[in-house]
């Protein structure tokens, strides 16, 4: 280690506001696309769900690396518009986990009681209040443990983003990297990697909390309080 | 910029090219993760003292952080440091290997505890050898069971596996990359090679769906 690693961690640490943008920004989108994808899933309408069908497998069909470099590097060349490397990234992110959102969407609503439509129904309560005050505050419970490993994924994925140079974590450091001596590139990895571990775990200790809530408000037993570490890491497909 | 169906037919050889090299990393890349995976939960399970905690931590760490940096890491700072030099593709292929290996023994570990207890004390009370009782009794039970799960990392690994290009490897990817640097056209060789990772995944997701029908799922 060296009188570089000052400089390492600052190059480092500029990085990480892009890097959270990107994963919020991509967070925000996945909830919206998962909501409205999930929900058209169990529509009545036989071409609402065909759409959305064709919306979800198309995304997880094709690989989230070749999304980024059609989004970025096709489409400018197709419609002549070149979009800013964080917001092609934050939208590949959310499109594509959203498409993988709106499965858990779609089962967590199904798997509510069917008891509860008909006790909806009885109340005369319409469609959309149905939906929303009945089915929803219980199937968003379900959800959150899943979505939660939905994030991490996301998070991990703002790494590609070095692809499309964006400046966020990865890229800061790869370009640190040829200048550097092999005694520095152990700092550089080691920062970035616990930069990643830490994020990971901030967001589960927020999905482990929005659990709890949860829970609490549906009068249920809260989920145990232990190791927020090995389901901060419960990573999915 | 229009579709040009003679460009996009010009460039399937090279792209053929990348496709053998992507179906190689995935089908390698999976081996290694479903060998290294068992072992992991073998050893958790086992609980053989410092290598069970060390494989815990392992595994936490590298399931949370991105593969990209692991990749770079491994090719840039531990191949030198230990003194090797591998190739990208096959610094790629152990380092996909690795990294699903981590999802993969958390599947194996599900598949193990979804096995009844009675099973490990008929075992022991039949007095059968220890190795005995994880090839003969509890392996040939978890491991059906685990198909699909192993089935479902395999087609994330396969739709990860373009990252690689990252460190020179010329996947489907990379091959419609250069397609493009030399014509300056991206759409079609960008698009094909999107509609290639479709036509592999959409049935494979397919066929996991039914194998999990008729196993069921941990």
């Amino acid at each position: 280690m060296s009188d570089n690693l000052g400089r390492i961690i600052s190059t480092l640490l500029e990085g990480v506001p892009v890097t959270i943008q990107a994963t919020l920004g991509g967070i925000a989108l996945t909830i919206v696309l998962a909501f409205i994808a999930g929900l058209a899933l169990l529509s009545k309408s036989r071409t609402v769900r065909v759409i959305s069908r064709i919306y979800v497998e198309g995304f997880r069909g094709t690989s989230e690396m070749v999304q980024l470099f059609w989004l970025y590097f096709v489409l400018p060349a197709l419609v002549g518009l070149q979009i800013v490397p964080l917001f092609a990234g934050i939208l590949v992110l959310g499109l594509n986990h959203g498409a993988y959102g709106a499965e858990i969407v779609r089962g967590a609503v199904q798997s509510v009681p069917k008891a509860q439509y008909e006790g909806a129904v009885a109340l005369s309560l319409g469609p959309f209040d149905r939906m929303r005050r009945v089915i929803l505050p219980q199937a968003v419970v379900e959800m959150l443990p899943p979505f939660n490993n939905l994030f991490i994924q996301l998070l991990k994925s703002t790494a590609l983003l070095y692809f499309i140079s964006a400046h966020e974590i990865t890229q800061k450091g790869e370009e640190l990297r040829p200048a550097l001596p092999m005694g520095d590139l152990t700092v550089i990895y080691a920062v970035e990697l616990i930069i990643y571990l830490l994020l990971a775990i901030i967001i589960t200790v927020v999905m482990r909390a929005l659990e709890r809530a949860g829970a609490r408000r549906l009068g249920r037993k809260p989920p145990p309080r232990s190791k927020v570490f090995s389901s901060a890491t419960a990573g999915g497909v | 910029m229009d579709w040009d169906w003679e460009y996009a037919i010009d460039s399937l050889p090279l792209l053929a090219e990348g496709i053998l090299v992507t179906i190689e990393l995935t089908v390698l890349g999976a081996l290694l993760a479903y060998v290294l995976g068992l072992v992991f939960a073998m050893i958790r399970r086992v609980g053989v003292p410092v290598l069970s905690q060390f494989v815990y931590l392992f595994v936490e760490f590298i399931r949370s952080t991105p593969l990209l940096i692991q990749v770079f890491a491994f090719y840039y700072l531990l191949q030198p440091a230990i003194g090797v030099k591998l190739s990208p593709f096959l610094t790629g292929v152990i380092m996909l290997g690795v990294h699903y290996a981590t999802y993969t023994s958390e599947v194996y570990r599900a598949g193990i505890e979804a096995i009844p207890k009675g099973q490990w004390e008929a075992a022991r009370a039949l007095s059968i050898p220890r190795g005995r009782v994880w090839t003969g009794v509890i392996l040939p039970q978890a491991v059906p069971r685990v198909l699909p799960a192993l089935g479902n990392y395999t087609i994330s690994m396969f739709k990860e596996t373009p990252l690689l290009l990252a460190i020179g490897v010329v996947d489907v990817l990379n091959s419609a990359k250069e397609a493009g640097a030399e014509t300056f056209r991206v759409i079609e060789p960008y698009t094909l090679a999107g509609v290639f990772f479709l036509l592999v995944s959409y049935p494979a997701s397919i066929l996991v769906r039914k194998l999990e029908r008729r196993v069921g799922t941990v």
